[in-house]
């Protein structure tokens, strides 16, 4: 399968200023060495925790800010590859159409001043959809596609609860149709019974339009139900990447091992021991040597505090990045 | 058992705003044991938080106590209605942090920025104590040291935007247990943090509990964590308390529709990858436009057609120790007459 999205060693380093002369002093390294590759259709899983990069990843690749290195190379509906990371702002435009994303909080990412039709149908207008009857009858659709009466075309956000909110949305995103979503936490604002909702929205939107997803999120619960595969980032790099039911059953990483064990699980019968971490995750301005995560890492040995482990094939398709990958026999979370 | 410490009866606290009176909490019962964390499990607006403050007094205006009884057994046995006592009463004052610590959300701006840690627990001690200043920061570094906070004697000193969310709610913990009190309330402590984080958190809140005896509310939406935590578990919708039981009785055998299909539609990482999800159908509705009869049954699959939308469902003891607010379970005869 070609992949819709190919990111190539991203680096998007923030230099740290001090002093009257505004020396560069420092960098934080928030992405670091980068690369995934998401197919057509497929749902990627960005997963780690606030400071991992997962954020200012999907945030260059749809170009809200400027790496600072690597490749973004993302295939046009006419099939040919350009690399977002390098295009001039100008030429970004018609990308932008093919790349959408849905926001975190559906409360302050919908202009309360604007009518529900006006809110979808506005990147149709800057797209060139001037005829009001056309636009009005795609805004119905994309309704229609997101389980909204479209008796709401007129209402204004105040107007509806955060799981319809998230729905308007989604029917925004897909306005252009788009064939990569970019999703940055959509669901962790929403309570349980709405969050199942628009969980099973994006499933069943994704089987019938062929969109692909990067998913950013940090609750494992919720990537476990979207993904196909899913990436686990520590201080800016990619630990490991894996099919969903393999990197949950049998994760190769310590750090993968330890998030999974963190997990409440919802069944008093099964309270298991947790590989509680200590310590708190690593400053990116100034990580350990070797491997990142080896201060904090139970299985970890002379050669991790001074070597820097690459990102190593474990298994088709299941890479890992840590010196004993092969030698550890971790836990993973199953049924079982 | 044990006589509760604290008693729950019956409590409303409504807020009357100019749109309409929101009944925030109407009608919650509950007991709460030494040495146990009950938990209080719900979605936004089902009153969790508000039946906290409740107990606190800190229900801000124009929220108010409508009715009810909080019932605190005070170390020597007698007990005292917190419902009786002004908020502001010196008793109360003494009560709030002196018998019952409160753990928020959010460390970040339940501490002052503008105090070192060490300032604000040496104040949280000689509010409740006659130690001097000295001992008072010598029994704040020893405090810091229990919550697990690494170089507590250097850390006494810090701001708070020094450390990091888990740090925070250590520091935050800390101060709630400042005055050894033996009932602490934890409304969301570890909904802000990482997993990671979350885990070390909730390990410290049980070692604590152990170790003290404390009983502990647990507030949070988050089933898992209830799972991992309580003991006792009450469910709440929309101020409504809807079932209540033991935690395993709540996980294996619900019997309200709304703990059912919350149950269900909740993500788990034990689930087949990209499976759908149960769902609920509609959304939690307005406070001001609450359904009337059962709050639930517009979005209940059980729902009985002109039962369900007339009246509030009674609770019903289905086993010991496990009630349910649902018409699905009729009242017994024999209790009916």
């Amino acid at each position: 399968m070609t992949p819709v999205l190919s990111v190539r060693s991203l680096r998007k380093y923030y230099p740290i200023h001090r002093g009257m002369l505004g020396r560069k002093v420092a960098e934080v390294r928030a992405v670091d060495d980068v690369s995934f590759t998401i197919d057509r259709g497929e749902t990627l899983s960005l997963v780690g925790e606030s400071g991992c990069g997962k954020t200012t990843t999907s945030r260059c690749i749809l170009r809200a800010i400027t790496p600072t290195g690597g490749e973004i190379r993302f295939r046009t509906e006419t099939g040919a590859e350009v690399d977002v990371a390098k295009l001039p702002r100008a030429e970004l435009r018609p990308l932008r159409r093919q790349m959408q994303m849905i926001f975190q909080d559906p409360f302050s990412s919908l202009n309360p001043r604007m009518t529900i039709a006006e809110i979808i149908g506005e990147p149709l207008l800057v797209n060139g959809m001037n005829d009001t009857g056309a636009r009005h009858d795609r805004v119905a659709e994309l309704l229609d596609l997101v389980h909204l009466p479209s008796a709401y075309l007129n209402r204004f956000p105040h107007a509806f609860s955060g799981g319809q909110r998230q729905r308007i949305g989604i029917a925004r995103a897909l306005a252009l149709s788009p064939s990569l979503i970019v999703a940055d936490e959509p669901v962790s604002a929403l309570d349980v019974s709405v969050q199942a909702q628009i969980v099973n929205l994006m499933l069943e939107l994704q089987d019938r339009l062929g969109i692909a997803y990067l998913f950013v999120a940090h609750d494992l619960s919720v990537v476990k139900h979207v993904s196909h595969r899913v990436a686990v980032m520590y201080v800016g790099k990619i630990v490991e990447i894996a099919p969903t039911h393999e990197l949950f059953a049998t994760p190769r990483h310590p750090y993968t091992e330890a998030l999974l064990s963190a997990v409440p699980v919802p069944d008093p019968r099964k309270r298991a021991s947790r590989i509680v971490l200590e310590g708190d995750v690593a400053d990116p301005s100034d990580p350990p040597p070797g491997c990142a995560f080896h201060p904090r890492c139970r299985y970890a040995t002379e050669h991790c505090r001074t070597a820097v482990p690459d990102l190593q094939e474990a298994a088709p398709g299941h890479w890992v990045r840590c010196h004993r990958a092969a030698e550890l026999n971790l836990q993973g979370v199953s049924a079982a | 058992m044990a006589d509760p410490i604290l008693s729950v009866r019956d409590l409303h606290t409504h807020f009357f705003a100019d749109e309409g009176v929101v009944r925030a909490v109407d009608g919650t019962s509950f007991d709460l044991f030494a040495g146990r964390t009950l938990g209080i499990v719900g979605e936004s607006g089902c009153g969790k938080s508000v039946t906290a403050r409740s107990i606190l007094r800190i229900v801000e205006r124009p929220g108010r106590i409508v009715s009810g009884e909080i019932i605190l057994r005070r170390a020597d046995g007698r007990t005292t209605d917190l419902v009786k006592l002004p908020p502001d009463s010196a008793e109360m004052r003494a009560i709030r942090g002196g018998e019952i610590g409160l753990v928020f959300q959010e460390p970040m701006s339940s501490l002052s920025a503008f105090h070192t840690i060490g300032n604000q627990l040496i104040e949280a001690i000689r509010l409740h104590s006659t130690l001097s200043k000295r001992a008072a920061r010598a029994r704040a570094i020893e405090l810091l040291a229990m919550v697990g906070i690494p170089r507590p004697d250097q850390r006494v000193d810090a701001y708070s935007f020094e450390l990091s969310g888990g740090l925070r709610q250590r520091v935050m913990i800390a101060l709630a247990l400042a005055a050894e009190p033996r009932i602490l309330i934890a409304d969301e402590p570890t909904t802000a943090l990482d997993v990671t984080t979350q885990a070390q958190i909730l390990d410290l809140i049980r070692r604590l509990q152990q170790e003290r005896g404390l009983a502990v509310i647990l507030i949070t939406h988050d089933m898992g964590v209830i799972a991992e935590m309580t003991d006792d578990v009450v469910v709440m919708y929309l101020g409504h308390e809807v079932e209540k039981g033991p935690v395993d009785v709540i996980f294996h055998a619900p019997r309200h529709p709304y703990t059912r299909s919350l149950l269900r539609s909740i993500p788990s990482v034990l689930a087949e990858p990209r499976a759908r999800l149960a769902t609920i159908a509609g959304s939690i509705p307005h406070p001001y436009a609450r359904p009337p009869g059962c709050p639930f049954h517009p979005r209940c699959t059980d729902h009985i057609v002109g039962v369900c939308e007339k009246s509030f469902p009674p609770e019903v003891e289905i086993s010991p120790n496990h009630g349910v607010a649902c018409h699905l379970y009729p009242q017994p005869v024999e209790a009916a007459a």
